[in-house]
């Protein structure tokens, strides 16, 4: 298996244009899984870690933008933190302190599994997937990127380059079940935002994508049930539908409480 | 505890001294057995049946053996001598013949150059099954180092490949395969019946105990009987019916786990002596006090109790530990049930305080009597050599036979020889909580009789000892009586006090605090007697909140440190841990061994903070969040 490491991300896209089935690999931490496994032998890693136009975040005119090589370590401390808080939770529930130096956003992206713990931050500030090719670049709605569990809209030849969501004020959080206090992939998780008069929820692990929910501000009381009612979750080895059902009714319950203190 | 005068690396019986093998294992330095290399290595590789049950009608080894590396494809044809191998009964192959009997039962054997390579030739071999039905067991009114390094995993496999290609094999279990490879602890569903007068003095206790041995026997039987040696608690109970019945299934092989059959009695015999004092109207450790077992007590076995055996005093000194205050609102959430999850600020909180006793044997018991075999030199330099094959699993006793040598030849200068069977007699298995009780009597026994040889005759000496522990008969495969003075060598006890908190409305908890109280005899080095007892208990505290082989049709569905959850630093709390030293009379130093009884308490104990907390029976383990909030 051949190790592609661009230096720029041009080189980068040139790569994954002439090995369309190389498979990007940013901190390894769901790549490394499948390779040690023996479930996925790509013919060839695209390594994106000395790619430097991927790494950190800015604030650009009224919104912040997250390259996809930024770690979940990074968002959970500092001004970012301040301006994204349920990035930061989310952030702060994956793994262990080496996972979280590791992972990155763009991996949860390019992972797209419905667990994925920075999906729903992401989701409920109407967040924004760049994507780029030597073909161009283009912009997709987080909810339009992914398209199925463990399946988003990349073309063959594309890369995540960032994600965008909005700066503006408006409260949030982020919540996550799990059998044990620490280090454990999500049974349910919430994040809710109260954007003015606008309520949004997002889901994770209770649909085959992290699902989204609005209702105005007036319906906050049916709000709980609402979200309940749209999740489509499974029973599986984590957990019971009914149970993910039932937690995520507390789960709203508590949040809009915090969110509305 | 007193800090000792002499330097940490060079203490005697009785002080702390540190483990040599720490810092390595917390750097990651550590060599261990799957870091070996040996020039011209092979890679060993076990290919595994994707089948509970089924008929194996062929196995084409052909297109393996021309792959690339490829050294040795070994079937069951291939095994020279016995094909069947079992601790207690030969019933396991070595290799399946015509039939596996649980998912993953070994099949055949690849060596190759390159570990990738034997997986490749692996997948080339060919075997044709013929699924079968399993057998169901449906109830109907009718009723698990660690243990593990008691059983054969790949051990027989590795040197029969060896054997084949005449070259070093190394085989190493992926996690996934650790799972299916290894032995588990017996699942078990128990039925148990109470009776007492109304002063809370217990009269009689039926128990039926019901335990899945998975598709081969391993130690079944052994954990099976001492599930009802054990079944009834440290308690005088006057009268007993216990039957415990142990079946083959289709599902994963179970075998010797830490507490060996005990921890699934203490959870059912101290959820009924909770429900009782309730009944009762009695304190929960008063009703214990009452009826607590000592020596002179005779154990429903017809045994009676004539070495060490506090049990009052161990039940007294963890209920006097006093748990901390409960903390303020708000808090960091890492401090909250939910914990990294951020699930809670304070909602659905409410704190449980438990309390359990329990007890169990040491050493090996009912007739299968072992012994522990040291060699000492003194030499003329004035330093000595001890050889002794006792296994350092991670619990210390390499420590302990230095420290022993030192306190009996009085001087510093002591080496440990490598461990090995190939300069001194067998020390038995690291198991049954007895490595450090039998290699300490024959490192004691050998360097007294080295002083006394060179006593009589001066010069170097080198003199080995043999240590046999009480003599010890089978139970009565009828009555379940005893056969002789006793089954079992020596019993120690343990209790804990337990703080807990429940988030009511999404079932998840936090341990806050675990008070114990354990019956050491002697503790030989405190501070590692310590670490057995926080490690025991972080063991019982997995089984009791997260820890479980998940089946489905005889399939293991979370074989992976994903899925299956063991405690993390969050999940463990600080531990408080009193020794009691009330010595063994027959054992070196009157001490007892330790690994096992924190792991049978702590589950019983961590559920009865949970019941209180929450108000439920929470009559299973371990305890999920749908049980807690009522789906």
């Amino acid at each position: 298996m051949d190790v592609l490491t661009p230096s720029t991300l041009d080189e980068a896209l040139r790569l994954k244009a002439e090995v369309p089935a190389a498979r990007p690999i940013q901190g390894g931490t769901d790549v490394m899984v499948e390779l040690n496994f023996d479930r996925a032998r790509p013919p060839a890693l695209l390594n994106l870690n000395e790619v430097r136009e991927l790494r950190g975040w800015s604030r650009e005119n009224g919104t912040l933008r997250l390259g996809s090589g930024l770690t979940y370590t990074e968002a959970m401390a500092g001004p970012l933190a301040e301006a994204f808080p349920a990035l930061a939770e989310a952030s702060r529930t994956v793994g262990s302190p080496q996972i979280r130096n590791r992972g990155t956003i763009g991996g949860n992206l390019g992972t797209a599994s419905p667990a994925g713990d920075a999906l729903p931050p992401l989701l409920v500030r109407g967040a924004e997937v760049e994507l780029a090719s030597v073909r161009g670049a283009r912009t997709l709605l987080l909810t339009e990127f992914l398209v199925g569990p463990k399946r988003n809209a990349l073309e063959p030849d594309e890369l995540v380059t960032a994600v965008r969501v909005p700066a503006g004020p408006g409260s949030e959080t982020f919540m996550k079940v799990g059998p044990r206090n620490a280090m454990v992939i999500a049974v349910v998780s919430l994040a809710l935002r109260v954007d003015g008069d606008e309520l949004l929820a997002s889901y994770g692990s209770a649909g085959p994508v992290t699902g989204l929910v609005r209702a105005p501000l007036s319906e906050r009381a049916g709000f709980p049930e609402q979200v309940a009612a749209a999740a489509s979750p499974i029973d599986d080895v984590r957990g019971t539908s009914a149970y993910r059902r039932h937690a995520l009714r507390v789960l709203t319950t508590r949040a809009l409480d915090r969110c509305l203190a | 505890m007193s800090a000792p005068a002499r330097q940490l690396e060079l203490g005697r019986i009785g002080e702390i001294v540190r483990r040599p093998d720490g810092i390595p294992k917390t750097t990651g330095e550590f060599a261990y057995a799957s870091d070996l290399q040996a020039a011209g290595m092979l890679w060993g590789h076990t290919v595994r049946s994707p089948y509970a049950h089924a008929r194996v009608l062929s196995v084409d080894i052909g297109e393996a053996l021309r792959m690339p590396g490829v050294h040795a494809v070994l079937t069951h044809d291939d095994v020279p001598g016995e094909k069947l191998y079992g601790l207690e009964f030969p019933d396991q192959p070595v290799l399946a013949v015509d039939r596996v009997r649980y998912f993953g039962e070994a099949v055949a054997l690849v060596a190759a150059e390159h570990p990738e390579q034997a997986r490749r030739a692996a997948e080339k071999i060919v075997v044709e099954y013929e699924p079968l039905e399993q057998v169901r067991i449906h109830l109907a009114g009718v009723g698990d180092a660690f243990g593990g390094r008691e059983d054969l995993s790949m051990q027989i496999h590795g040197a029969l490949l060896a054997l084949h290609a005449s070259r070093p094999v190394k085989m190493v279990y992926n996690r996934e395969e650790s799972f299916i490879g290894h032995v588990h602890r017996h699942p078990a569903r128990i039925w148990a019946e109470h009776r007492a007068t109304r002063e809370g003095k217990l009269v009689a206790v039926r128990m039926r105990i019901l335990l899945d041995g998975g598709a081969y026997a391993s130690s079944s039987t052994a954990v099976t009987s001492n599930a009802a040696s054990f079944a009834c608690g440290p308690y005088d109970v006057p009268n007993a019916l216990i039957e415990s019945t142990c079946v083959y299934t289709n599902n994963p092989p179970c075998g010797a786990m830490r507490g060996f059959g005990a921890v699934q009695t203490c959870f059912a015999a101290e959820a009924q002596m909770d429900k009782l004092a309730a009944e009762l109207g009695i304190d929960p450790v008063e009703l214990r006090l009452r009826n607590a077992l000592a020596p002179g007590h005779v154990l429903p076995t017809g045994q009676r109790i004539e070495g060490s055996l506090p049990v009052a005093d161990v039940i007294r000194r963890a209920a006097e530990l006093e748990p901390p205050p409960a903390e303020e609102l708000p808090r960091d959430p890492l401090r909250l049930p939910g914990g990294a999850g951020n699930t809670t600020r304070g909602e659905g909180i409410r704190r449980g305080v438990g309390f359990a006793v329990g007890f169990k044997n040491l050493c090996y018991s009912e007739g299968f009597d072992d012994y522990c075999a040291a060699r000492v030199k003194l030499l003329e330099d004035g330093s000595a050599e001890v050889h002794c094959a006792a296994a350092e699993v991670g619990q210390g006793v390499a420590g302990v036979i230095l420290q022993v040598a030192r306190t009996e030849l009085g001087i510093d200068d002591v080496r440990l020889a490598p461990h090995t069977t190939a300069t001194v007699d067998s020390a038995g298995s690291a198991s049954a909580s007895r490595m450090t009780m039998m290699a300490s009597g024959a490192v004691r026994d050998a360097c007294r009789a080295a002083l006394e040889e060179r006593e009589l005759r001066g010069g170097e000496v080198d003199i080995e000892r043999i240590y046999r522990h009480p003599r010890t008969s089978p139970l009565d495969p009828q009555t379940g009586q005893i056969t002789g003075e006793r089954a079992h060598v020596a019993f120690a006890a343990c209790a804990m006090r337990v703080v807990a908190e429940v988030d009511l409305e999404l079932g998840l908890t936090r341990v806050v605090w675990i008070g114990a109280a354990q019956d050491v005899g002697k503790a030989l080095n405190p501070q590692a007697v310590e670490g057995q007892i926080e490690g025991g208990t972080a063991q019982g505290l997995g089984l009791a909140l997260m820890e479980e082989i998940q089946t489905r049709d005889g399939l293991i569905t979370n074989a992976s440190f994903t899925d299956y959850l063991i405690p993390t630093a969050l999940d463990m709390p600080p531990v408080e841990s009193v020794l009691i030293e009330d010595p063994e009379p027959d054992a070196a130093y009157g001490a007892k061994g330790v690994g096992e009884p924190p792991t049978v308490v702590s589950t019983a104990a961590i559920l009865s903070a949970l019941r209180d907390a929450t108000g439920l029976e929470l009559n299973r383990v371990p305890v999920r969040p749908d049980d807690v909030v009522g789906l």
